[in-house]
């Protein structure tokens, strides 16, 4: 899928797991083309990819079991390339060709 | 009760019925050498690591999917003293999942159930029963007797309590969850360290690793979402299995102060612990995902449990008091929508009403997904899930079209509405958005929620409804 902003895009791929790929067509993996830069020229990162997620990726219109005031609802844990975004920056981490983003709700079941 | 002889042998082990005398030590030692041979055989294990099995105390909170299984392999490992702690009684539908309990144990206490099925598999271990839930009150009495702990329990506020009183005992935590098709599994607080300590990377928390709960409205339960046995059964196996290799290996033991600078490799893994993630697919024979490994963050400075500023946050005395306050924390899911009462109507008076033919013409949605469904529904129901109700709001909306786009299939003219859920408040959401798309003509075509959905369905009228 493609950005609708212009120039170079970069290819990373997004998974979703733990209930979350019901909001994403049922697909647990989603392999997309996202800008290299935001609208102010400035290197996407993670913030870009959550809203370009909810504006183009997302068909189930429950966006808030996904994303709560702007920001990445509680009980969802992100990992970028299988490491706590904690590690890497959050939202600011700046997106690189072939990351791989994974989107987990915590379970509590048992 | 003393271990003559304990240098040489396997030590009292299990200390079982604990009034068993040295006379039936030596036979105690033989059978344990044939029981667990197997196991001491594995390097890294040997006498010594049964030993310390034999000398350790675990608690597990919870004897459902993750409790059961995860029981059987501590009791089968010959760990000395295995507390379970659940306040439930069997029920039939816990059966294909927990496999401890038994069709012949049906309203026996979950604890007693497990544990004679515990018994069964081995004698030896002390098996102490705790047939109430844990709370605030009795967290940290029950948990201060126990080297390590197994968090087997079904819901987040249960989870955060462990958590928080784990951390301020200095106790390793081994936390598993599962719902539907999808299973988690890390290790917590382990090497266990004194809470507020930062002056180096220690092991995280809970609540360092899921700093919140998720919003009520988006959490679901077995009993809603359902769990395969062998999912959440694999959850429970792997934290046996990571239990017993923490006390083999005396990790469990707080580390000594201040920690060395570079943490033996075993340790470097439990401070940045792998959350695991384990997703089986219904759809496909072979899932590429399967088993995730996923690296998490240590011990972090601002964590409310653990942190810098945590022994002004957070202590037993607060706890057993009633602060934080669990439940709040975690609110507890409250019905997001009432509609006026004339766009409701009860199970009750809707039935009489049809059966006396006074409604007439009429459609009846179901809303609830389809494996729901096909346990039954009402006569004549027609099955939109409401997830795909709010697909189709959403599309309608933004594409244009009429209802035909959204309830294609169950138009019928003017010709009322009826909605009903599984507990009635999707049904509720439901009627809203249909009037917000305009399919109730301006008020022409009546659109109604069935109150309290199947749930009331079968209390209300027909108390054989497979309601699930």
């Amino acid at each position: 899928m493609a950005s609708s902003v212009e120039g170079p895009q970069i290819p990373i791929s997004v998974d979703f797991s733990g209930g979350l790929e019901m909001l994403f067509s049922n697909q647990r993996r989603h392999s997309l083309s996202i800008a290299a830069n935001d609208k102010d020229g400035n290197p996407s990162t993670i913030a870009f990819l959550i809203d370009h997620l909810c504006k183009n990726l997302m068909k189930d219109p429950r966006s808030e079991l996904f994303v709560l005031d702007g920001h990445i609802r509680p009980g969802i844990l992100v990992l970028i390339n299988d490491a706590d975004w904690e590690l890497e920056g959050e939202e600011e981490y700046e997106l690189k060709a072939g990351d791989n983003v994974l989107f987990v709700s915590t379970l509590h079941g048992g | 009760m003393e271990a003559p002889g304990a240098t040489e042998g396997l030590g009292e082990g299990g200390a079982g019925g604990g009034g068993e005398a040295g006379a039936d030590f030596g036979a105690c030692r033989d059978e344990e050498f044939e029981r667990y041979s197997r196991q001491m055989i594995v390097p890294g294990v040997g006498r010594e690591g049964q030993l310390r099995l034999i000398y350790s105390r675990i608690l597990i909170i919870g004897a459902g999917g993750l409790g059961c299984p995860a029981a059987q392999y501590v009791a089968g490992a010959g760990v000395g003293t295995i507390g379970i702690v659940d306040g439930d009684v069997v029920e039939m539908s816990n059966l294909h999942r927990q496999v401890g309990h038994a069709t012949s144990r049906l309203g026996m206490k979950k604890v007693d159930s497990l544990i004679s099925h515990l018994r069964d598999i081995n004698p030896l271990p002390a098996y102490v029963p705790y047939t109430f839930p844990v709370t605030p009150e009795n967290a940290a009495d029950i948990i201060s007797g126990y080297d390590l702990v197994m968090d087997c329990t079904d819901n987040p506020t249960t989870r955060y309590l462990i958590s928080d009183v784990c951390v301020l005992l200095c106790k390793p935590l081994v936390s598993a969850a599962s719902v539907q098709k999808s299973g988690q599994l890390i290790v917590l607080n382990c090497p266990p360290t004194p809470q507020g300590r930062v002056d180096g990377k220690y092991a995280p928390c809970y609540r360092c690793c899921f700093k919140k709960p998720p919003p009520p409205s988006s959490m679901v339960s077995c009993g809603e979402a359902g769990i395969m046995g062998p999912v959440v059964g694999l959850m429970g196996v792997a934290q046996a299995g990571e239990a017993i290799k923490i006390l083999i290996s005396s990790l469990h033991l707080p580390q000594p102060s201040p920690p060395p600078s570079f943490p033996p490799l075993a340790d470097q893994n439990l401070i940045q612990p792998t959350l695991l993630i384990y997703t089986y697919d219904l759809s496909s024979a072979i899932g590429p995902y399967s088993f995730r490994p996923l690296k998490m963050s240590p011990r972090k400075k601002t964590c409310f449990a653990c942190g810098e500023n945590s022994p002004s946050t957070l202590t037993l005395e607060g706890i057993k008091s009633g602060t934080p306050n669990y439940e709040q924390f975690c609110a507890l899911p409250v019905p997001k929508h009432t509609l006026p009462s004339e766009e409701r109507i009860s199970a009750r008076v809707f039935h009489d009403m049809r059966e006396k033919g006074e409604i007439g013409r009429h459609v009846l949605i179901d809303t609830r997904e389809k494996e729901h469904f096909s346990f039954g529904s009402i006569e004549g129901a027609v099955n939109v899930p409401f997830g795909r109700l709010l697909m189709r709001a959403a599309e309608v909306k933004r594409d244009g079209g009429d209802e035909s786009g959204m309830l294609p299939g169950v138009v019928d003219g003017d010709a009322p509405i009826f909605v009903v859920c599984r507990r009635g408040l999707d049904s509720q959401e439901a009627v809203e958005k249909l009037k917000e798309l305009g399919v109730d003509k301006g008020g022409r075509r009546r659109i109604m929620d069935i109150a309290g959905g199947m749930n009331a369905w079968k209390e209300e009228v027909d108390p054989s409804f497979p309601f699930v």
